[in-house]
C-alpha cells in the first residue's frame, strides 16, 4: 500500500517540475515574440498644416537648420548616363550631394571607393558621409536610376528629430525582416547612421563580406545591421496613406492606375508630395525635372509654411 | 488673396487655389474644339475628357458622327484628306452656334495636352475683337507663316468671323488637305495677324511634339527634322519651353494623365519658382536672391507672398 502511494507522489512531483520547466520556456519565447510585434507596421507621415501652424517662431526658425540633406549617390561607370542625369537634375537640390563610385570615370567627379562588392561599397560610403556630414543631419542613399524630390523629403522629416534613429523609405518584408527598398531610396537620420557605423564593427552580426554561399542584397544586409542596433524600417506615406517612395516610373504607375481606377487615374495613382520614382530613362528624368520644378498652371498658389529657394547655377529648375 | 490655413490634403489645396483661376475664366472665355473620330473616342478622346477638356469654358468633340460621348457630327467623312474640310465645318458650326459663348476659339487634336490656365493668361493681354491668331509659328508655304495644327492654335472672335466670312465670300477655299496650312492661308488672305505666343523670356508655349523632344540637353547642332519649320530660332534643352507651357502634342493616353499629374498635382513643397511671368517682379526678386543666402527662409505667417 505504502509503495503505491510513494510512486504516485513521485509521479506528481515529477509532473509538477516538468510543468514548471515548460512554462519557463514558454515565457522566454513569447518575450522575444512581442518585441518583434511592437515594430511591425511602422508608418511615417509628414506634419499636418495645422500642426505646422502651431509651432512657435523659434521652433520654425530651427527647422531649416535641422532639415538639411546629404545625398549619397551610388554610381558605377555602367550607369554613366544616369549618373550624368542625376548630377544634372535632382541632386542639385540636396544640401550636399556626393557620388560614390566603384571605379572612377574621366567624365564625372566622384569619390572612388575602389570596391567592386556593393555591400562593402555602401558601408564605405556611409562611413565617408558620416565623417563629412558637417552640420547635415539627414542622409539619403540612392542609385542614379532613382529620381528624388528633396523638398518633399524635407517636408516628410520636418518635425522628426535626427538625433533619434530613423530609417525611412518604401518598406517590404522578407520573412521576419522589414527592410527599406533600395530602388526607391533610403533615408537615414544622423543617429541611425551613428548606430549603423558602430554595428559595422560587429563582424558576426554585420559582416562586411558575407559568409553564406548565397549573397543577400545590400538593402537586406543594411536592414539587418540596423535592426541589431535597434533601428527599424518605417514606411514613408502622405496624410492619405499613399506611399511617397516609389520604385516604379511615373508612367508605369499611371498605367497601373488606368487599369485599376479608370475613373480617377491621377487621384488614385500617386501622391502630390511624392519623394521618389525609379526606373526612368534619362530623358524621362529631364522631363520629370521640368514637370516638378517648372511646369504649372498660372494662378495656382500654395501657401506653404516654409520656402525652399532654388539652387544656384542651375537652369533646369 | 486670403491666408486661410489650407489642409495638407492635396485635393483641398488645389480646390482652394482654383479660386484664383475661375475669375480669370470668366474674363477670358475659351471654347475648345477637339478634332477627333469615332475610332479614337475610347483610345484617345476619353482621356482628354477626363483631364483638360473640362477646363475649357465650352468643349466640343468634333467627329464625322454625332454620339453620346458627346460628339458633334460634322458633314464630313474621316481620313487625312478630309482634315481641312473638318476644320472648315467645325469653325462654321461654332460660328453658327457658339459665337457669343466665348472670346477665343482653340483647335486641338485628340492627342494634344493643353493647360487652359496658361492659355488664358497668355490671351488675357489681348483683345478678342482684333483679328489675332496664336500658336506655334511655322515658316514655310505661306508668306506670313502659319500655326502648327498639332500644337493647337487659337483664333480671336474677330479672326473666327473673318475665317467664316472668307469662305462665305469665296475669298478662302478648300485649296489643300493640310488643315493648318489651309487655315493659315485663309488667315493671311483675311488679314488676320500672327501672334507671338512665346513667354517674356522668349520661350515657347505651344509644342508640336512631346516634352522629351525638346528638354534634354543637346550639344549645338543643326536643326533636327522636327525643328525645321520653326519661325523663331529654336532652343534645345531647358530653354526650349516656358514654365507656363500651353500645349504638347503626340501625347498618348498614359502621357496625357502623366502630364496632368505633373501640371496639377506633383509639386515640390515650399519651392520658390524661379520664373515669374510678371517681369517687374522677376527683376525685384532676382535682386532679393543676391542678398539672401542659399537655403531656407521662414515666411512670417502674416506676410503676403506675391508671385
Amino acid at each position: 500500500m505504502m509503495s503505491e502511494g510513494s510512486s504516485f507522489m513521485k509521479g506528481m512531483v515529477l509532473g509538477g517540475i516538468f510543468c514548471l520547466v515548460m512554462s519557463f520556456f514558454e515565457n522566454f519565447n513569447s518575450g522575444t515574440h512581442s518585441e518583434v510585434h511592437e515594430h511591425l507596421h511602422h508608418h511615417l507621415k509628414p506634419l499636418s498644416k495645422d500642426e505646422l501652424e502651431k509651432l512657435s517662431e523659434s521652433q520654425m526658425s530651427d527647422l531649416p537648420l535641422q532639415v538639411r540633406v546629404y545625398c549619397l549617390i551610388m554610381v558605377t561607370p555602367k550607369l554613366l548616363v544616369h549618373w550624368a542625369t542625376a548630377n544634372d537634375t535632382w541632386s542639385k537640390h540636396c544640401d550636399k550631394s556626393v557620388f560614390y563610385t566603384s571605379e572612377s570615370s574621366k567624365a564625372l567627379e566622384a569619390v572612388d571607393l575602389q570596391e567592386q562588392d556593393e555591400w562593402a561599397r555602401l558601408r564605405k560610403a556611409i562611413k565617408h558621409a558620416y565623417e563629412n556630414a558637417g552640420d547635415l543631419r539627414w542622409f539619403f542613399v540612392a542609385r542614379p536610376t532613382t529620381f528624388a524630390i528633396i523638398e518633399n523629403l524635407k517636408y516628410l522629416v520636418l518635425d522628426k528629430d535626427p538625433s533619434q534613429p530613423f530609417y525611412i523609405g518604401h518598406t517590404e518584408k522578407s520573412g521576419e525582416l522589414d527592410y527599406v527598398e533600395y530602388d526607391s531610396g533610403i533615408v537615414l537620420s544622423y543617429e541611425a547612421m551613428r548606430r549603423l557605423i558602430e554595428m559595422f564593427k560587429d563582424e558576426d552580426r554585420c559582416p562586411e563580406r558575407g559568409h553564406a554561399l548565397w549573397k543577400t542584397s545590400e538593402e537586406k544586409q543594411l536592414a539587418t545591421c540596423l535592426k541589431y542596433s535597434g533601428v527599424f524600417a518605417e514606411n514613408g506615406e502622405d496624410a492619405q496613406g499613399k506611399g511617397l517612395f516609389n520604385k516604379k516610373s511615373v508612367s508605369s504607375l499611371i498605367s497601373d492606375s488606368m487599369g485599376q481606377n479608370p475613373a480617377d487615374v491621377v487621384e488614385a495613382c500617386c501622391s502630390d508630395m511624392a519623394i521618389t520614382f525609379a526606373g526612368m530613362s534619362p530623358s524621362q528624368m529631364q522631363v520629370l525635372m521640368y514637370g516638378v520644378y517648372r511646369l504649372r498652371p498660372y494662378g495656382h498658389d500654395f501657401h506653404d509654411s516654409l520656402t525652399f529657394l532654388p539652387p544656384k547655377d542651375s537652369d533646369n529648375d | 488673396m486670403s491666408l486661410s490655413v489650407s489642409k495638407l490634403n492635396s485635393n483641398i489645396l488645389i480646390a482652394e487655389n482654383r479660386r484664383a483661376a475661375p475669375e480669370f475664366s470668366q474674363k477670358v472665355r475659351v471654347l475648345c474644339w477637339v478634332m477627333t473620330q469615332p475610332k479614337h473616342l475610347k483610345s484617345r478622346t476619353q482621356h482628354i475628357r477626363a483631364t483638360w477638356g473640362k477646363r475649357c469654358n465650352i468643349v466640343l468633340y468634333m467627329s464625322s458622327e454625332v454620339s453620346d460621348f458627346p460628339t458633334v457630327g460634322l458633314n464630313v467623312s474621316e481620313g487625312r484628306s478630309q482634315l481641312y474640310w473638318k476644320t472648315i465645318r467645325a469653325f462654321q458650326h461654332i460660328h453658327t452656334h457658339h459665337l457669343d459663348d466665348a472670346d477665343w476659339f482653340l483647335k486641338a487634336d485628340d492627342d494634344t495636352f493643353v493647360v487652359l490656365e496658361n492659355l488664358r493668361y497668355g490671351l488675357s493681354k489681348h483683345n478678342a475683337e482684333e483679328p489675332l491668331y496664336f500658336g506655334r509659328r511655322f515658316t514655310p508655304f505661306i508668306a506670313q507663316g502659319y500655326m502648327s495644327g498639332g500644337a493647337g492654335y487659337v483664333l480671336s472672335k474677330e479672326a473666327l468671323r473673318r475665317f467664316v466670312k472668307g469662305f462665305a465670300d469665296g475669298l478662302c477655299t478648300h485649296n489643300t488637305e493640310t488643315e493648318d496650312v489651309g487655315l493659315g492661308k485663309c488667315m493671311e488672305t483675311m488679314k488676320v495677324q500672327m501672334g507671338d505666343s512665346r513667354d517674356v523670356l522668349g520661350r515657347q508655349t505651344f509644342h508640336p511634339y512631346p516634352p522629351d523632344y525638346y528638354l534634354p540637353r543637346q550639344t549645338p547642332r543643326p536643326r533636327p527634322w522636327y525643328l525645321i519649320y520653326e519661325h523663331y530660332q529654336p532652343v534645345e534643352g531647358p530653354g526650349c519651353c516656358s514654365d507656363l507651357a500651353i500645349s504638347f502634342h503626340y501625347i498618348d493616353a498614359v502621357q496625357m494623365h502623366t502630364l496632368e499629374y505633373y501640371t496639377y498635382h506633383l509639386r515640390p513643397y515650399g519651392y520658390k519658382y524661379r520664373f515669374n511671368p510678371n517681369v517687374k517682379i522677376q527683376v525685384r526678386q532676382e535682386k532679393r536672391w543676391l542678398i539672401q543666402t542659399l537655403g531656407v527662409i521662414h515666411l512670417k505667417r502674416k506676410e503676403l507672398l506675391y508671385v
